[in-house]
């Protein structure tokens, strides 16, 4: 006999709780302000526009390290969640037991390249990324960030990671 | 960024709300070359499990001590990032503050090319660098 599907607020309870906890634990990721929005297993970053993100007053813009950081963060959450979603979803992992201070390793940059495409305006800016390999060792991943227009990213990265192993 | 940050390096990162909120501190600037340190703070850790601070932070101040590399340069009024990779070596140490030294190693009509170094206090093994290519706005009458 077939079990009957779980509830679907057991589901999604499960899930957040997971991302919150992944999330939630790093402080540069606090003191960025970055939050993500989930649908399903895909992830959308937000960067809520805060003063002390400006890198130049003139315009003002979005300081480019503000944006790479934005990027980078999104590129680590989409490869951390990806690891936690499959260990989750087969049963392995109870997010109950996810806290800050015990959450699964974490993937390592290795390298992060970030194209500047336009200024950041002085407005919430949203990001994803995607997994382009993801092997045992190595991961590949893509990231892109925009403001008012999807269509127009103001920046782009690609960033090579170590993925964290059974022996860390 | 202007002109008139590069005669007082106080003003620099003063002019600069991200930089300031990083804790960042020029410590030498002269024609092509910059360098900006920034202090270990709690609010940047990456990773709770060692305290290790975020590599988005070292980003952020590899990006400004290249961007005031080029702003060194005389002929300099202004300067945006075009694109910059950084390799990550090692985890900076918990703890201890990050320096970063930028060199402008080309410079062209509209284009500077930059590369840059992040230290800790084990100087000899560099916990990342950087290569970057900058756009550069001269100034009108020099």
């Amino acid at each position: 006999m077939r079990q009957p599907p779980e509830p679907v607020q057991v589901v999604k309870q499960r899930r957040d709780a997971a991302l919150a906890a992944l999330v939630g634990g790093v402080p540069y990721i606090r003191f960025l302000g970055i939050g993500f929005d989930r649908r399903g297993d895909e992830l959308t970053a937000l960067m809520p526009f805060d003063d002390k993100l400006i890198g130049d007053p003139r315009l003002p813009a979005i300081h480019g390290g503000a944006t790479s950081a934005f990027l980078e963060v999104t590129a680590i959450i989409e490869l951390s969640w990806s690891i936690l979603w499959e260990e989750m979803e087969s049963g392995r992992l109870d997010p109950a037991t996810l806290d800050p201070q015990n959450l699964p390793r974490l993937p390592r940059t290795i390298d992060f390249t970030v194209d500047y495409l336009r200024s950041g305006l002085p407005r919430d800016a949203y990001a994803r990324a995607r997994i382009t390999r993801s092997g045992r060792r190595y991961a590949s991943v893509q990231a892109e960030a925009w403001q008012d227009n999807r269509a127009r990213p103001f920046a782009q990265a690609i960033g090579h990671f170590l993925m964290p192993g059974p022996d860390g | 960024m202007s002109t008139e940050t590069t005669s007082d390096p106080g003003a620099f990162i003063a002019a600069l709300p991200h930089a300031r909120a990083l804790g960042m501190r020029l410590d030498r600037l002269e024609p092509g070359t910059a360098e900006i340190s920034m202090g270990y703070a709690p609010e940047l850790v990456g990773d709770p499990a060692t305290g290790v601070i975020h590599g988005g932070a070292v980003s952020a101040l590899m990006d400004t001590c290249c961007g005031a590399a080029v702003m060194s340069l005389p002929e300099a009024a202004g300067t945006a990032t075009i694109d910059l990779r950084i390799d990550y070596m090692r985890p900076a140490t918990p703890g201890q503050r990050v320096r970063a030294e930028a060199q402008c190693y080309h410079v062209t009509r509209h284009v500077v090319f930059v590369r840059a170094t992040a230290r800790d206090d084990d100087a000899a093994r560099p916990v990342a660098t950087a290569t970057g290519a900058f756009t550069i706005e001269r100034a009108a009458h020099r």
